[in-house]
């Protein structure tokens, strides 16, 4: 029989006994200016989902381990469940609702045309990451994709698609 | 995550009165470890300073003596790519870009690399003792899966390890932890910043409660001719070392003159041995006596029941590293 596990570590006495108060934040998505109220220990990726009903970003493991979460911050991908709403004032924050300009964004229907994907949870991840990449601009070989890609995991095994459909567009990019 | 205020400092002066006035509040720079910490119970401050509406902080800039400063907030991007770091210190390039993810090393800082706690499983379960997240408690890994813990420098009390990339090409290049206290600033060379664990565990480095890392100073002189970075893991990307190495040497007429090899994921600071260097001086670069270095090295290791194999799997990385670094473009 499996026993209860002990918890040791639960003591919250040094903990202020009221909540922390609300803070008004404006954060700045997809080119808009959006006011919240959250607590200061609301991440970015709950705010997101949860305060902004922008679900397109996956929550996967919240540990920073698999990139479902990720987000373009000032054009650099992150992953959004290990930093703070609270942090990000004065950014600007882009997700997978916001790439899209006239039409649908190069990447994402380089993935369609590669079949990059089966279930799709990983692939808003996926999509801002390779965006995120190409703008880094430290990929030169399907090699550097493929580690450059590595925070995003593919719990479906998509990967060879996934590098087919950035490849792709790596490459027309740099024949504009 | 507990209950914890918030507040944005605007100077490294005000950050750290206002951490000296309570014992329970934390910075925050990238997060990438703390929040992490704090989602599992183990991390829990009842306040977070915010360091990155603090100016300067993350520049990288150079130093009068071609030496180059490394902002603590200056992200582990910004830096393994800089074009100072890259052309001078490209094993610290290489060490970073080996770490986490590339999502991860955007928002990571220099400063908080530093910092990062201890990845042993046990560390991370809150059901199970260890001395470093409850003194006294015991440690759960010693007679536990063990297979990612230490086999040196360990004590009975504490076989966790180190877990940074960056931080095992910074002990290897002599680098400087610039920190500033409310009562003033002090400097600390690299390979004593980090400590081993004895019997206060709960103590990662020599870094007092009040006192912000400000910036890194990397010495002239990055060896940036015959050097290399190998790190060993289990998965080709994303996860951390079994055992990794950086390596650096100096050559002048064909013998060595100067030899650098810290070692990480073996023990609780980034491993140096000054013996195992001294010893290649003055020596043509050669097998044999990277060998005779690496067994210097892994002297007194000891393994654990699921470790051991990393004794055998460092002394061969020793001299893979070695050899390597003598061509390094290859
Ligand atoms: C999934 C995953 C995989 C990873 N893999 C690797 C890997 O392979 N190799 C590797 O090396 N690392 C790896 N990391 C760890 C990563 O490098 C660290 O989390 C990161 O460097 C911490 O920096 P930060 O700025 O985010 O620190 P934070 O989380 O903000 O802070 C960490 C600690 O440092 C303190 N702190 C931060 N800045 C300062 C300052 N200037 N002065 C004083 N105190 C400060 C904070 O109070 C906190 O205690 C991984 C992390 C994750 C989540
Ligand atoms: S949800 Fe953020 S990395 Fe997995
Ligand atoms: S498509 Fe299912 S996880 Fe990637």
């Amino acid at each position: 029989m499996k026993s209860e596990p002990q918890v040791i570590n639960n003591e919250h006495d040094k903990l202020p006994a009221a909540l922390a108060p609300e803070l008004d934040i404006v954060l700045r998505v997809n080119g808009h200016d959006r006011t919240i109220t959250v607590r200061p220990w609301v991440t970015l990726l709950d705010a997101l989902r949860g305060r902004l009903d922008l679900t397109g970003t996956k929550k996967g493991c919240d540990h920073g381990q698999c990139g479902a979460c990720t987000v373009l911050v000032n054009g650099k991908r992150i992953n959004s469940c290990l930093t703070l709403a609270v942090m990000q004032t004065g950014n600007d924050i882009t997700t997978i609702e916001g790439i899209a300009q006239d039409g649908m964004h190069p990447m994402q229907q380089a993935f369609i045309d590669h079949d990059a994907f089966q279930c799709g949870y990983c692939t808003p991840g996926q999509i801002c990451s390779a965006i995120g990449m190409l703008n880094e601009g430290h990929a030169h070989t399907r090699g550097d994709v493929q580690e450059l890609m590595s925070g995003n995991l593919c719990r479906c095994g998509a990967y060879t698609n996934i590098v087919d459909a950035i490849m792709e567009v790596k490459e027309a990019q740099g024949n504009e | 995550m507990n209950n914890f205020t918030y507040i944005a400092a605007d100077t490294p002066k005000q950050a750290a009165n206002i951490i000296s006035q309570n014992p329970d509040a934390a910075f925050i720079a990238g997060g990438t470890n703390l929040i992490d910490l704090m989602k599992e119970n183990i991390a829990k401050p009842n306040q977070l300073i915010d360091l990155n509406k603090i100016p300067g902080l993350d520049e990288i800039t150079e130093l009068p003596d071609a030496g180059l400063r490394l902002g603590a907030l200056a992200r582990n991007a910004d830096t393994a790519y800089h074009p100072l770091v890259q052309e001078r210190y490209p094993l610290l390039a290489d060490a970073i870009l080996a770490g986490a993810s590339a999502q991860l090393r955007n928002m990571a800082t220099n400063g908080g690399n530093l910092l990062q706690r201890t990845r042993c499983y046990y560390f991370y379960d809150i059901a199970t003792p260890c001395n470093k997240r409850e003194p006294g408690s015991g440690c759960a890994a010693y007679d536990g899966y063990n297979r990612m813990n230490a086999i040196l420098g360990s004590s009975e009390h504490c076989v966790a390890v180190f877990p940074s990339d960056m931080c095992v090409a910074l002990a290897a290049l002599n680098a400087t932890v610039n920190v500033s206290g409310a009562t003033g600033e002090r400097q600390i060379p690299f390979n004593e910043f980090h400590r081993l664990p004895g019997d206060t565990p709960q103590l990662d480095n020599n870094l007092q409660h009040g006192e912000i890392i400000t910036s890194i100073d990397l010495p002239p002189g990055g060896l940036n001719k015959n050097y290399s970075y190998l790190k060993l893991r289990d998965r080709t990307s994303y996860a951390f070392a079994l055992v990794s190495i950086a390596t650096a040497f100096e050559l002048k007429d064909g013998l060595i003159v100067d030899a650098r090899i810290a070692l990480g994921g073996v023990a609780h600071k980034p491993w140096r041995v000054t013996e195992a260097e001294e010893f290649l001086k003055n020596k043509q670069p050669a097998k044999e006596s990277f060998t005779q270095a690496a067994t210097l090295i892994l002297k007194g290791a000891v393994g654990l029941k699921h470790n051991a194999f990393k004794i055998e799997l460092a002394k061969r990385a020793i001299v893979r590293n070695c050899l390597t670094a003598l061509n390094p473009d290859k």
